[in-house]
């Protein structure tokens, strides 16, 4: 009976969430990070190539405001030398209300302060976009995999960022449509000129309202890594994973830890029970 | 503690005979851990210590993480972010406390079948039985509660779904979700108040559990054969029972370690996997989610709450004889709270005479239909409302409220039970063999 029912609620948690998440999503390519799986840790140059493409595209218009300027130094992130860190603070110009006698004014940041938010009021806050999205519900729909895999966020965005195409034939019919033609993305706009007589799309994904912002070669890397898209997207969707969750290097050594020592503990009560029992039990007579 | 004789804490020293006559507290204490328990119970007996480690984890995480939250609506989301980022070992506190509440839920329900299927609610133990139940519905609220302070998309929407369900009660169901709410809507007074409260039942659950264990330990625990402890005298009873300290409490630390490293392994490396990523998405009153889902263990019930839909013959019947004041969402929010209800008066319910469901031929399938069923609804409760899982939700639920008002009432009367076992001596040494060194090593553990 007690392993009925602990397989029946294994496989009813197991269901139950990935059931869940289970609402249509495009198809979502299965990037390799190396924050992935219990020993995975975060790549300090990926996340400093993210950083940067981050600060020279994205910030144009999305804002981390979740996000101080001085966990770029943390160990086990970007780890910025601390010097490059304020300088790179300081080329940030924050509203602060105390200056001028209380009138407020702008001046440049310091490693106290936030990114800003986001300066266009449609883009969302990247902040916890890695975490705010989820790729994979597999396998069966259990989202076992992300103990593997992640949950898939940053794959999320890095194919959507390689997610943008032509126009698909059909929507060239009628009225254009609003936004940019995007693979991966599905929560947009979609024209009833590409849907079937029962309703169902015929192309996947849907329309955005982000025009393209990556094309390969937008950035020059002092590294002299590629620059091609689909590096670049892999990047900043890592340097994102990086602001969703700045703890994960700690969290995962905790896990490990734990486990560990609560594996010891119970071989060791494990034994301290068998001995303990021992004298009121025989062998089994079966 | 009434009930099965043992030997009781008798103070030695001057100072303990001076405070034994004054408070009886190291007495109490002894009586508690040394409560002889039968020697026969098996590993699904240990799911109790699990939910008391679990609420003591809630209460010691919950306490700290109160320490750096803050209950408005422009700055909850932000405050949980800043426990994430700033605070020393925030981010693990967090989580241990995220997913303390759903390794509480894996162990409550697995206690519950655990007591339907050896009839541990069965008398004389109906006000044990109850006072889970009322446990169990406690836990339910501050779970809710729980999840709607770090005030994110589906913190919001869920909140606005689930009082909607007091929406439904007619005449004066807007009145009361109003009253629930502050407000005509979710929002600051909501938030504060699901604060205060989701900070206040906890120590209210705690004061139940206490009650819940002095009630057991009048009647003493249940077991597997369902057969009683002898009581006739001290040397029967010991027999039968070994003292709850060491042998119970070292084989549920045990078990606890084991089901602790797996938890480990769930806040370390998928911390997320049982929540909702829409949850990381600050509240937004404007943008609804597409499919708003409640926590995993809600599901079962969310699942009774969606299958009676107007078209439903029952509903409509309820409909007709009530002129109309039963709708299908409200009868929709009676089913929930039913499903309930049945199982806390189960102890009436079962007509069996024979406790454990190890003698019961017959009831075995049908509990074991009741688990899938469970599992059912459970899966069922994830998926959108709409053919065909409206159709298997419905008899999945159906067959939930079958099994307690029709299948038990019967069983007892038409089951044929197999012999019991007269002792838990004889069941214990059908298992393990009698005693090598006869009744002596009851009183020396090993060393």
């Amino acid at each position: 009976m007690l392993r009925t029912l602990t397989l029946s609620t294994a496989l009813a948690l197991g269901l139950g969430s990935g059931a869940a998440m289970a609402a249509g999503e495009g198809h979502v390519e299965d990037f390799a990070f190396p924050f992935e799986g219990p020993f995975g840790s975060y790549d300090q140059m990926q996340l400093q190539r993210g950083l940067q493409i981050y600060t020279e595209v994205c910030s144009a218009c999305h804002g981390l405001k979740h996000v101080a300027f001085r966990t770029l130094s943390d160990e086990g992130g970007p780890a910025l030398p601390e010097d490059q860190m304020r300088a790179y603070a300081e080329f940030y110009e924050v509203y602060d209300a105390t200056l001028f006698d209380g009138e407020g004014d702008f001046r440049p940041a310091t490693p106290a302060d936030h990114f800003p938010a986001s300066s266009l009021a449609i883009a969302p806050d990247l902040s916890l976009m890695a975490k705010a999205r989820a790729g994979f519900h597999g396998p069966y729909g259990t989202g076992l995999s992300q103990l593997i895999n992640g949950m898939g966020g940053p794959e999320y965005i890095a194919s959507l960022l390689n997610g943008y195409a032509e126009e698909p034939d059909c929507a060239l019919e009628g009225e254009p449509m609003e936004g940019y033609y995007n693979t991966v993305f599905t929560a947009g706009g979609y024209p009833d000129a590409c849907k079937d007589e029962n309703g169902a799309h015929t192309v996947p994904g849907s329309w955005i309202a982000m025009a393209q912002p990556l094309y390969g070669d937008d950035v020059d890397f002092a590294d002299g890594h590629s620059t091609e898209l689909h590096s670049e997207a892999q990047d900043v969707a890592a340097f994102l994973m990086w602001t969703a969750e700045p703890k994960l290097v700690a969290r995962k050594q905790a896990g490990l830890t734990g486990v560990i020592f609560l594996t010891v503990l119970a071989v060791l009560l494990y034994l301290t029970n068998k001995r303990l029992w021992a004298p009121h039990k025989n062998k089994r007579k079966d | 503690m009434a009930g099965i004789p043992h030997d009781h804490y008798e103070p030695k020293s001057g100072g303990e005979k001076w405070l034994h006559s004054r408070l009886p507290v190291v007495g109490l204490m002894y009586d508690t851990l040394m409560i002889p328990t039968p020697k026969n119970l098996n590993w699904m007996w240990i799911w109790g210590i699990v939910l008391t480690f679990t609420l003591v984890m809630q209460i010691i995480t919950g306490i700290v993480l109160v320490m750096h939250y803050t209950p408005h609506v422009d700055m909850a989301f932000a405050s949980v972010e800043h426990i994430m980022r700033n605070v020393n070992g925030g981010h693990m506190i967090r989580y241990f406390h995220m997913n303390g509440a759903s390794l509480f839920f894996v162990a409550v329900y697995l206690h519950i079948f655990r007591g339907l299927y050896y009839g541990s609610y069965k008398a004389p133990r109906e006000v044990t039985w109850i006072i889970g139940m009322l446990i169990f519905l406690m836990m339910m609220g501050t779970a809710f509660m729980g999840y709607v302070l770090p005030w994110g998309q589906m913190s919001f929407h869920g909140t606005a779904v689930i009082t909607g369900l007091f929406g439904a009660i007619p005449f004066v169901g807007d009145s009361i979700q109003t009253w629930l709410l502050g407000a005509s809507a979710v929002g600051q007074p909501a938030l504060n108040r699901f604060f205060s409260l989701h900070y206040l039942l906890p120590f209210v659950i705690l004061g139940l559990v206490i009650v819940h264990i002095w009630a057991f330990h009048t009647t003493g625990n249940n077991n597997p054969t369902g057969v009683e402890v002898r009581r006739s005298s001290k040397e029967d009873a010991a027999k039968d029972t070994l003292p709850f300290w060491p042998y119970f409490v070292i084989k549920d630390l045990f078990a606890l370690a084991i089901i602790l490293a797996v938890f480990m392994a769930i806040v370390g490396f998928m911390p997320n996997y049982l929540g909702h990523p829409d949850n990381y998405i600050p509240a937004n009153p404007l943008a609804t989610p597409s499919h708003i889902v409640p926590e995993w263990y809600f599901l079962p019930f969310y699942a009774i709450l969606r299958a009676f839909t107007a078209d439903v013959w029952v509903v409509m019947f309820a409909n007709w004889i009530s002129f109309g004041i039963i709708d299908a969402k409200f009868f929709g929010v009676l089913a929930m709270f039913g499903s309930i209800a049945v199982m806390a008066v189960a102890p009436w319910l079962d007509t069996s005479s024979v406790r454990s469901g190890r003698y019961r031929p017959m009831f075995k399938w049908w509990f074991a239909l009741l688990v899938v069923d469970f599992v059912v609804l459970m899966w069922a409760g994830a998926m959108p409302a709409e053919p065909p899982y409206s159709t298997i939700s419905l008899i999945a639920s159906t067959y939930w409220f079958a099994y307690f008002l029709v299948i038990l009432p019967l069983l007892g009367v038409i089951e044929k039970p197999l012999a019991q076992p007269a002792t838990i001596e004889e069941d214990f040494n059908a298992h393990y063999g009698a005693q090598a060194h006869g009744g002596k090593a009851t009183a020396t553990p090993a060393e």
